[in-house]
């Protein structure tokens, strides 16, 4: 049993005056997650990620096709005990405490009084807002506000965890806690379907990731594969314009500014280009491999959307 | 279920109870009730009777007001800030939502209208005192005005299901006040001809009738108020908020939230 089926999925908008005109926002999703498994939906803005959520949390009905959420119809109300959610920029009531919040999503998930009373000060613990105290979530910024989203999502027993665009709007340390605690939840073996237009947030935590692009699924990865494929090409850059014409023809891409160049070179060749660009004497400033393979793997997917899509 | 709409219930008062906006409703309607003797100084008969009319007018008013200025925001606001959300992503069912919803308004004006109710006691006593028999009459007035709370409080909701904050709270008071007149909506009926006849008759039937459950004049001159009357008004206010309740609930099932 899947932890999350999809299977046909379409969505479609009325617009105009009347009504009478469709917009698609997502068009016959079909994708199936382990369970275990830290799925990332990738997507450029406006892909169908946040549709493809509501949809599955019955924000919004489908136009055609269904879903099974551990083998069971995904508007049931009684899957909805085993799965969290994190909106996107989540506002929560503001006139309430991070632990009268959690009181309140646990009441409404069915987690009685004496075990909200164990797993609330708990929950708070471990998205590292024990210190909230009594203070009023207005008060919070948006760092912490995002931790209490986590913290709501896992207040009662799920076993899948929906995650929309977790890290953005926050800053750089803001996203470096949201991804710890995502990665501890999927260390507790938690089922994780996040949707994200973060690369390097889809690369550090996902076991696969499956690419959107105007509401089609374009492609799925298994990060394994695509990290094996990964630093194939390396970045280097030198000072030394001069030294360019002896390696032209071993590197991709080269930019100049100045007396600094910057090119890709090929794993293969990249010993030889530095022995050429000493011989030249070029000076070197850095190598770096690149490891932009989930980035390539996006990029080749959505522009195929692009070329499919005038 | 029960845990699930008590919390709804519990958390739509506390955070009518944490809105300084209605504080600051009860400040003024006590202030309006400690100036009424202001307005009447001529015998202790009117400055009962200015009292009465002026206290309980202000009970109704004002808790109609709390009922049109945070209904109008009981939905819209939790979908235009994506509360709802993470309430529809756990078992909570739409009808759940709505109803839930709706109780917590209606106790949050239940206690405003204690609060208002002992207010508008403590200025009877301090003016006209000792308080008689018929000063507990005016209790039927007021549970009048707790019943017309029920249907106004329905009515925001079921505009607030599917309308913007403008336009619900437009068309709960404009039904408001044509429910206050329903009475001479039937008179103009009954003295109509053809069409406009019976779009009179289907409307004086379908408006609430706030008409009905206005008793204020009468309590003010101590006259009584039949027991059919408030066995009627009860099981009208009941019937009528449970009507629109469904109809709030059936479109809000079918919703696609944005």
């Amino acid at each position: 049993m899947y932890a999350i089926e999809i299977q046909n999925l379409s969505k479609s908008y009325q617009v105009g005056f009347w009504k009478k005109g469709l917009r698609p926002a997502l068009k016959n999703l079909s994708l199936c997650v382990e369970r275990g498994e830290t799925f990332g939906f990738l997507g450029p803005n406006g892909a169908g990620k946040t549709t493809t959520l509501k949809l599955l949390m019955g924000i919004t009905f489908p136009s055609s096709g269904t879903a099974k959420i551990l083998g069971r119809h995904f508007q049931d109300p009684e899957i909805k005990k085993k799965i969290g959610f994190l909106p996107e920029q989540p506002y929560f009531y503001d006139y309430l405490s991070a632990p009268e919040l959690l009181d309140y999503y646990g009441r409404l998930s069915g987690v009685s009084a004496e075990e909200r009373q164990r797993k609330i000060p708990a929950t708070l613990e471990s998205v590292g807002l024990n210190d909230a105290g009594n203070t009023q979530l207005r008060k919070f910024s948006k760092g912490m506000l995002q931790r209490v989203g986590i913290a709501q999502a896992i207040i009662h027993d799920r076993e899948i965890l929906f995650l929309d665009e977790p890290m953005s709007g926050l800053d750089p340390l803001g996203r470096h806690e949201v991804r710890e605690l995502i990665q501890k939840l999927k260390d507790a073996g938690k089922t994780i379907f996040f949707s994200t237009h973060i690369l390097s947030d889809a690369e550090a935590l996902c076991d696969r990731v499956a690419v959107i692009h105007k509401g089609q699924l374009r492609g799925i990865g298994v990060m394994n594969e695509l990290r094996s494929a990964a630093g194939t090409n390396s970045e280097i850059i030198w000072q030394g314009a001069n030294a360019l014409s002896a390696v032209v023809r071993d590197v991709t891409e080269p930019h100049v500014t100045g007396e600094l160049v910057r090119a890709t070179v090929a794993r293969e060749q990249q010993d030889r280009v530095l022995e050429k660009l000493r011989q030249q004497g070029a000076v070197l400033i850095s190598v770096t491999p690149l490891h932009g393979t989930l980035e390539e793997y996006f990029l080749a997917k959505t522009s195929q959307a692009e070329a499919v899509q005038p | 279920m029960i845990p699930r709409l008590s919390a709804i219930t519990s958390n739509t008062f506390r955070e009518a109870v944490r809105d300084r906006v209605l504080y600051n409703l009860i400040i003024f309607v006590l202030i309006l009730l400690a100036s009424a003797p202001l307005f009447s100084q001529i015998s202790i008969d009117i400055e009962r009777l200015m009292l009465v009319n002026l206290g309980l007018s202000a009970i109704s008013i004002f808790g109609v007001i709390i009922a049109i200025f945070i209904g109008i925001g009981l939905v819209s606001k939790e979908i235009d800030k994506k509360t709802l959300y993470t309430i529809l992503s756990r078992p909570v069912r739409r009808w759940e939502f709505i109803v839930g919803k709706y109780l917590g308004l209606v106790l949050t004006l239940l206690t405003n209208a204690v609060f208002m109710t002992i207010g508008f006691y403590a200025a009877l006593y301090l003016y006209t005192r000792p308080l008689s028999a018929a000063d507990a009459r005016l209790l039927i007035g007021i549970y009048f005005i707790v019943l017309e709370f029920l249907i106004i409080t329905a009515v925001t909701l079921l505009f607030s299901s599917f309308s913007s904050p403008i336009f619900s709270a437009l068309f709960s008071f404009a039904l408001f006040v044509i429910g206050t007149f329903s009475e001479d909506l039937r008179n103009f009926a009954a003295y109509s001809h053809g069409v406009g006849k019976w779009g009179a008759y289907a409307a004086s039937w379908i408006v609430p009738n706030f008409a009905s459950l206005n008793v204020i004049s009468q309590v003010a001159h101590k006259q009584p108020v039949a027991g059919a009357m408030v066995l009627f008004n009860t099981a009208y206010a009941l019937l009528y908020s449970a009507t629109v309740i469904l109809i709030a609930v059936l479109i809000f099932e079918r919703r696609n939230l944005k």
